[in-house]
C-alpha cells in the first residue's frame, strides 16, 4: 500500500467557543468554554463520514499529523491515522478535541475564569464522562454533524465512546471502545487515589490554587505519573526493556538512582510534570472513577446498555492488566445480551495497557477491516 | 457485497447448503468455531439471520471482520459462560466437533445457548476411511487433510458412535444429512457418506 506510512501532515489547532451554559452531573454550571480540537480529512456532502476519537487520561486534542513550527510534536495517534491508515483520512473526517477540564487549551482548571479573572484552580468542577459527552456533541453541533460514522477511543477515551452509545444512542453508528472498561475496578480506582494523593499533599498544591503562588506541584504529579506509568506497562514488557540493568554497572549502595528503571521512571514523571496541570490529572482520575453507566441501573451492565443502538468493535490487550480483556468481555456481554452487534478481539500483546498506543500490525489489521466496513455504509 | 458468489460457495462446503435449508429466515444464530466467517456470512445474506461467530484465530477474527459478520474472539473450550440460555435460536459447530477437546460440556452448553444445535462433522466411517485404517494407515483425505502427528482432530467419530452419544447424553436427534461431495447418501450412510450434519435439541 503506498500511502500506509503517509501522514496527514501539517495539522493546526481549531477553537471554538460555546456560549450555551453547561450543566454538569455534579449540579455545577460553566457558563462559557472554549474547546480546542484538529481535523483530518474531509467532511462529506452529506457528513456522514465523521469520525470522533476521544482521548484518555493525559491526552489531548494532538492526534495526528505534526505542525509546521514544531515538525517533530507528532500526534499521539498517529500511526492509527492518516490517508492510507486504519483510521484513513481519504475516507474519513476524524476529529480530536481536548476534553473540557484539559490543560492543552480546553477551558480548564488553569484557565482564567472570565468571572474573576483568575485560574479556576480548584474552583473548577469535577466533570464526569457524562458531561464531555454532552460538550462534544456541542462541538457536533457546531461542525453540522448529525450523527457520526464512528466515536472511538482507548482506556478513559473508550468510556466516552460507549457513553456516546448511551447518551445519544441515534448519533452515532459505530462505537469503538478499545482497552476500556464498564467500571473501575476496586484496584484501580486505589491506584488513582495514591496518584491523587501524591498530588493533594504536595505543599505546593496549595489546594488546587497553587498558580497564584507561581508553584507547581511537581513532586506530587511526578509521583503520579510514575506510578501510573508502572500499570500502564506489563510486568513482560518492563523486564524486556530494563531487566535489572544498572546505570553505573555496579551497586553503589545508596539511595540514588541506580535502576535503569528507575531512572526511565523519573524521566517519565519529570517529563510529565513540567507541562501537565495537576487539577487536570486530579479530574481526569476522578472521571475515570466515577464511570459507571450499571450504577443507576442496579449494577445490571445488559439494562444500562438496553438504550444503546450503534455497532460495536471492543478490542483489548492480553498483557494489560490495568484494564484487562476480562472487563472488555464484560462489555461484550452485556452488548451481547441486549442483541447488538458487535465484534471483540483480543489482541496478544507484551505492552499492557499501553498496547492500544502501539503500531501492532494485528491491531491494526482489525481496526482497518472494521473501518473498510464502516466506511462502505456512506461510499455505496 | 455483489462480488460475494454463493453458489460456489455452497459447492465447496456443502454442509453449508444443508445447513441452511434448515435455518428459518431471520433466525438467531451463534456459529462456534466460525473460522472466516463464510457460513455466518452465507446465512446473514441467503437467510438474513441475526449472527455471532466464535473463534480463537487471529487471522480469522480479521477475515470474519472483512466478511462482515460479528466476531467474538475466544476460546469454546472454556465455555460459553458469556452467552446467556436460550439466546439463540440455533447454535451450529460446522466441521469443528472433532477437533474440541471437551466435546461433552461443549455439547451441553450448545443446548443451553440455543433451542436447537447443529453439528457437522467428517464421518471417520466412511468407506475411505475404514480402507486406509484397514490397510495399516490413518486416514488422509479431502474431509480429513492432516497427518496423525499435526492434526487438530482429536475426537473423530462415526454416525453410529455420535448417535450413541447422543442418546446416551439425553439429546434428540430431529434431522439428519449424510453427503459425499454434494450429492446426499442415503442408502447405508455410515458407509457410504464422507460428511454428516445433524439437528438436534435436548430430549423432553
Amino acid at each position: 500500500m503506498p500511502n500506509s506510512t503517509h501522514s496527514v501532515g501539517v495539522v493546526s489547532a481549531q477553537r471554538a467557543q460555546f456560549d450555551t451554559p453547561l450543566s454538569f452531573r455534579s449540579g455545577a454550571v460553566l457558563p462559557c468554554y472554549e474547546l480546542v480540537y484538529e481535523t483530518y480529512g474531509a467532511l462529506n456532502s452529506d457528513k456522514s463520514n465523521a469520525i470522533l476519537v476521544c482521548h484518555a487520561l493525559s491526552g489531548h486534542h494532538h492526534v495526528a499529523g505534526y505542525y509546521a513550527d514544531d515538525t517533530s510534536n507528532v500526534g499521539w495517534w498517529d500511526t492509527m491515522i492518516g490517508p492510507g491508515k486504519p483510521i484513513d483520512t481519504n475516507k474519513f473526517f476524524v476529529i480530536g478535541l481536548n476534553n473540557l477540564g484539559g490543560c492543552h487549551g480546553s477551558t480548564g482548571p488553569s484557565s482564567t475564569n472570565p468571572e474573576t479573572g483568575k485560574p479556576y484552580g480548584a474552583s473548577f468542577p469535577v466533570v464526569t464522562v457524562e458531561d464531555w459527552v454532552e460538550s462534544q456533541a456541542r462541538l457536533a453541533d457546531l461542525l453540522g454533524i448529525k450523527q457520526f460514522a464512528a466515536v472511538m477511543g482507548g482506556s478513559l477515551g473508550g468510556m466516552q465512546a460507549l457513553q456516546w452509545s448511551l447518551s445519544y444512542p441515534e448519533r452515532v453508528r459505530h462505537v469503538l471502545a478499545i482497552a476500556t472498561a464498564p467500571r473501575l475496578t476496586a484496584q484501580n480506582i486505589a491506584f488513582n487515589d495514591v496518584a491523587r494523593n501524591a498530588i493533594l499533599t504536595d505543599p505546593d498544591f496549595h489546594g488546587g490554587n497553587f498558580y497564584e503562588h507561581g508553584v507547581v506541584p511537581t513532586r506530587g504529579l511526578r509521583l503520579a505519573r510514575m506510578l501510573g506509568h508502572i500499570t500502564y506497562l506489563s510486568d513482560d514488557a518492563m523486564a524486556d526493556k530494563f531487566g535489572r540493568e544498572l546505570l553505573s554497572g555496579k551497586l553503589s549502595y545508596g539511595y540514588g538512582i541506580e535502576f535503569e528503571i528507575e531512572s526511565y521512571l523519573r524521566y517519565q514523571g519529570d517529563k510529565f510534570a513540567a507541562y501537565f496541570d495537576a487539577n487536570t490529572y486530579l479530574l481526569m482520575t476522578k472521571a475515570l472513577d466515577y464511570f459507571d453507566p450499571a450504577r443507576e441501573y442496579n449494577d445490571d451492565l445488559d439494562k444500562a446498555f438496553a438504550v444503546a443502538r450503534a455497532n460495536f468493535l471492543v478490542l483489548s490487550f492480553t498483557t494489560d492488566w490495568r484494564f484487562s480483556p476480562e472487563r472488555s468481555r464484560a462489555i461484550v456481554h452485556a452488548l451481547l445480551h441486549n442483541r447488538l452487534n458487535v465484534s471483540y478481539g483480543e489482541i496478544t500483546s507484551t505492552h499492557g495497557h499501553d498496547s492500544f498506543l502501539m503500531q501492532h500490525t494485528h491491531y491494526h489489521e482489525v481496526m482497518r477491516a472494521y473501518l473498510n466496513n464502516v466506511s462502505r455504509e456512506f461510499a455505496a | 457485497m455483489s462480488t460475494y458468489d454463493h453458489s460456489s460457495l455452497a459447492a465447496v462446503r456443502p454442509d453449508f447448503a444443508a445447513i441452511a435449508a434448515w435455518i428459518p429466515q431471520g433466525a438467531s444464530v451463534l456459529d462456534l468455531g466460525c473460522g472466516d466467517g463464510s457460513l455466518l456470512r452465507y446465512l446473514k445474506d441467503t437467510r438474513k439471520v441475526r449472527g455471532y461467530g466464535v473463534e480463537i484465530d487471529d487471522l480469522n477474527i480479521v477475515a470474519c471482520i472483512q466478511n462482515g459478520v460479528n466476531v467474538i474472539q475466544g476460546d469454546l473450550e472454556s465455555g460459553l459462560s458469556g452467552f446467556e440460555s436460550d439466546a439463540f435460536d440455533f447454535v451450529i459447530l460446522s466441521q469443528t466437533l472433532q477437533a474440541t477437546r471437551h466435546t461433552e460440556p461443549l455439547m451441553q452448553e450448545m443446548l443451553r445457548v440455543g433451542h436447537e444445535g447443529i453439528v457437522s462433522f467428517p464421518n471417520f466411517g466412511y468407506w475411505q476411511n475404514r480402507l486406509n485404517v484397514l490397510r495399516g494407515n490413518m486416514p488422509v483425505s479431502k474431509g480429513l487433510p492432516y497427518q496423525w502427528y499435526d492434526t487438530p482432530n482429536v475426537h473423530l467419530c462415526t454416525l453410529h458412535d455420535f448417535e450413541t452419544f447422543c442418546n446416551d447424553h439425553r439429546i434428540c436427534i430431529l434431522e439428519r444429512r449424510v453427503m459425499t461431495g454434494d450429492s446426499e447418501i442415503r442408502l447405508l450412510p455410515n458407509l457410504l457418506g464422507s460428511t454428516a450434519v445433524y439437528r438436534f435439541q435436548r430430549a423432553l
